[in-house]
């Protein structure tokens, strides 16, 4: 950009003459104008992108503001768009994302604990490390793939909330590994030090010390990992998830002997960001405002928990200081 | 625990009780090994998950190729696996997947990496502490939400620049991706300026250049392995992404280069065979898994390319 500023080749020396004077302030105040002009450019860039989110979360709630009754919450899909609901979309939801955080939160923060507290630095160690990093890249389609054929019919789960739950926990996995490790990273080990001078084993040092310290930043990678997961789309399409569901899963307490029932994981089921894809395909502008309102709600799901990430995030940074 | 009892045998009254490999401290050992046994499964199950990936891809596009030949695959110009007379050809899907990508491309690296060097040259702390969780919220959003704002807010807009143009199109889809990858542009490029020792800055300001010069032609130059993993790691990104296309970009596919039509790619043909009733087992079947592994390999090479720059932008400094 600037070998266009300097038009006139400079004397031998600029000070001198006064003519190459001049030369030099033009050529320094084009520099300065570039300098100016390219953050402009960069801060547009940047409003842009903020107003890309912007218009879309005021399009979705414009669009989807007169369908956002409590009856919506409470009403199943139905043909008629007025009188559909999300019931068993967020129900369904919330049903996955238990069974998600139950698998990936302990395997994921366990797997952490192990390359950052006891791996022994060989081959095997170096091997599972890239391997995390290639499955942090492979799209979230191809999980659904791989569970499609292994938990839905080789292990026989069928298109259940366990297979569900199963597939975005592993997608889960290399974010709350990551974050885990980066987590205890930040822990001084004069920590570790003093526990093991007291006599502590490894695990005393890593279940009193260690994890105590680093909940904070692993509490905050969990929360952005479900929320990724929440909003987790085509993998659950993939596995034969249903997009008409009329029904809740199969509750886990009753009043009958044995009381507590475990029925719930083998049901069929649907999440909320399948019911919206459901009507956002639909060519009927009705249906389109149910996609609307169900993308608000998503929206405000997601925020929310990124909104809680964040503050996790600064809540222990200044809480803590090594 | 190497301390043993017979060290203090000699003496006649010891102080303290001598330490013996005694049953509690078995028992303490022992458990530390499960526990170290149990956590090392841990980390290793995710090379079984890719196992479980590989495997499955393998299995079932093997039984989908000994139907249809590797040279049709690759060489036919027709995709319709749903049809009477199905035609097996990756090429329209790919074709698909590219343009979409291309366009997301167009609109993330610029965007990105202007973003990158002014949070990374202009922009103090403050500034960039407030502006970095703005921008990540972005990548935040769910992708179907991305996919209802390309069909419904971006498509219409575009019609209006190109009247000729359907509501599917992969351009408005294309876009909408761009926005969505911008982030990962951002914050990759910016982590691989800030890595740039601020001594080179220094240098470069001494000798007079403005943020802009020093930015283009030092900072950039020295940061270029990592600012281009950011970039390839983008590509990755696009072309694994699976629900703004789905929603946005139509699911026909069709062997185009241009973006104002509407076309399936390699993800979004999966998911409309998925929302089919198809057979396990069906030929159906087994094209998903095809085109999955067309996918995964393309996306395991950008992914391999980019940790290769990552890695080697590291031992620079």
């Amino acid at each position: 950009m600037t070998t266009s500023t300097n038009p006139t080749p400079m004397s031998p020396n600029p000070l001198v003459s006064t003519a190459s004077m001049g030369d030099l302030r033009a050529n320094i105040r084009n520099r300065k104008v570039f300098d100016g002009l390219f953050g402009v450019v960069a801060i547009l860039a940047l409003l842009v992108s903020i107003l890309a989110l912007l218009a879309l979360f005021l399009n979705l709630a414009i669009q989807g503001a007169e369908r956002i009754r409590p009856d919506f919450f409470l009403s199943f899909p139905s043909r008629n768009p007025f009188e559909a609901g999300i019931l068993s979309a967020w129900v369904g939801s919330l049903v996955v994302m238990f069974v998600t955080a139950l698998v990936g939160i302990p395997l994921g923060v366990a797997a952490g604990l192990y390359l950052e507290e006891y791996a022994p630095k060989n081959t095997i160690t170096h091997f599972i490390e890239i391997n995390i990093m290639n499955l942090a890249g492979v799209p979230s389609i191809v999980y659904g793939l791989m569970a499609l054929g292994l938990f839905v019919y080789k292990f026989q789960f069928g298109q259940s909330v366990l297979s569900a739950g199963l597939t975005l926990a592993l997608l889960a996995l290399p974010i709350v590994i990551t974050a885990t490790r980066e987590a205890i990273r930040t822990i001084p080990n004069s920590m570790r030090e003093a526990a093991y001078a007291l006599g502590a084993t490894k695990w005393e040092v890593t279940s009193h010390h260690v994890l105590p310290y680093s909940l904070g930043g692993i509490l905050t990678g969990t929360v952005i990992a479900l929320s990724r997961a929440i909003g987790e789309t085509a993998p659950l399409i993939t596995i034969g998830a249903l997009t008409f569901i009329a029904f809740l899963p199969t509750p886990p307490f009753s009043t009958e002997a044995p009381f507590l029932s475990f029925q719930w994981i083998w049901d069929a089921f649907t999440v909320l960001p399948i019911q919206m894809f459901n009507w956002v395909s639909r060519p009927q502008e009705e249906f389109q405002k149910n996609a609307a309102a169900a993308g608000v709600v998503l929206m405000v799901m997601t925020l929310a928990m990124n909104g809680i990430a964040i503050w996790l995030r600064a809540r222990y940074r200044s809480r803590i200081k090594w | 625990m190497q301390l043993d009892s017979t060290t203090t045998l000699e003496t006649a009254e010891p102080m303290v009780t001598p330490l013996r490999a005694g049953p509690l401290l078995r028992k303490k050992k022992a458990k530390e090994s499960v526990i170290t046994l149990m956590l090392f499964l841990a980390a290793f199950s995710s090379v079984l998950v890719t196992a479980g990936i590989v495997g499955t891809l393998v299995v079932e596009s093997l039984a989908f190729f000994k139907h249809i030949s590797l040279v049709d695959f690759f060489t036919d110009t027709q995709w319709t696996p749903l049809f009477s007379e199905p035609r097996y050809g990756i090429l329209p899907l790919v074709a698909g997947t590219l343009v979409t990508t291309c366009v997301a491309l167009l609109v993330s690296i610029p965007m990105g990496t202007s973003i990158a060097i002014f949070l990374s040259e202009y922009a103090n702390k403050k500034w960039r502490e407030t502006l970095k969780p703005i921008l990540e919220l972005l990548s935040a959003v769910p992708t179907v939400v991305y996919g209802y704002f390309a069909l419904l807010f971006v498509s219409p807009i575009m019609q209006k620049i190109f009247p000729e143009m359907g509501a599917f199109n992969m351009l408005s889809a294309g876009l909408v991706m761009g926005i969505m990858i911008v982030p990962y542009v951002a914050s990759l490029s910016e982590d691989a300026m800030r890595a740039v020792p601020s001594a080179l800055r220094e240098g470069s300001y001494a000798m007079g250049s403005t943020r802009l010069q020093t930015a283009l032609r030092v900072v950039f130059p020295s940061a270029l392995s990592g600012i281009s993993a950011a970039y390839v790691l983008a590509l990755s990104r696009a072309v694994g992404e699976t629900m703004i296309v789905a929603v946005a970009a139509g699911m026909q596919p069709n062997f185009t280069l241009n973006p104002t039509e509407s076309a399936s790619t390699l993800t979004a043909f999966i998911v409309q065979v998925s929302l089919g009733d198809v057979p396990h087992g069906s030929i159906g079947y087994q094209a998903i898994f095809a085109a999955g592994v067309t996918l995964f390999v393309i996306t395991l090479f950008f992914n391999l390319v980019s940790f290769w720059l990552r890695r080697r932008y590291r031992q620079a400094y």
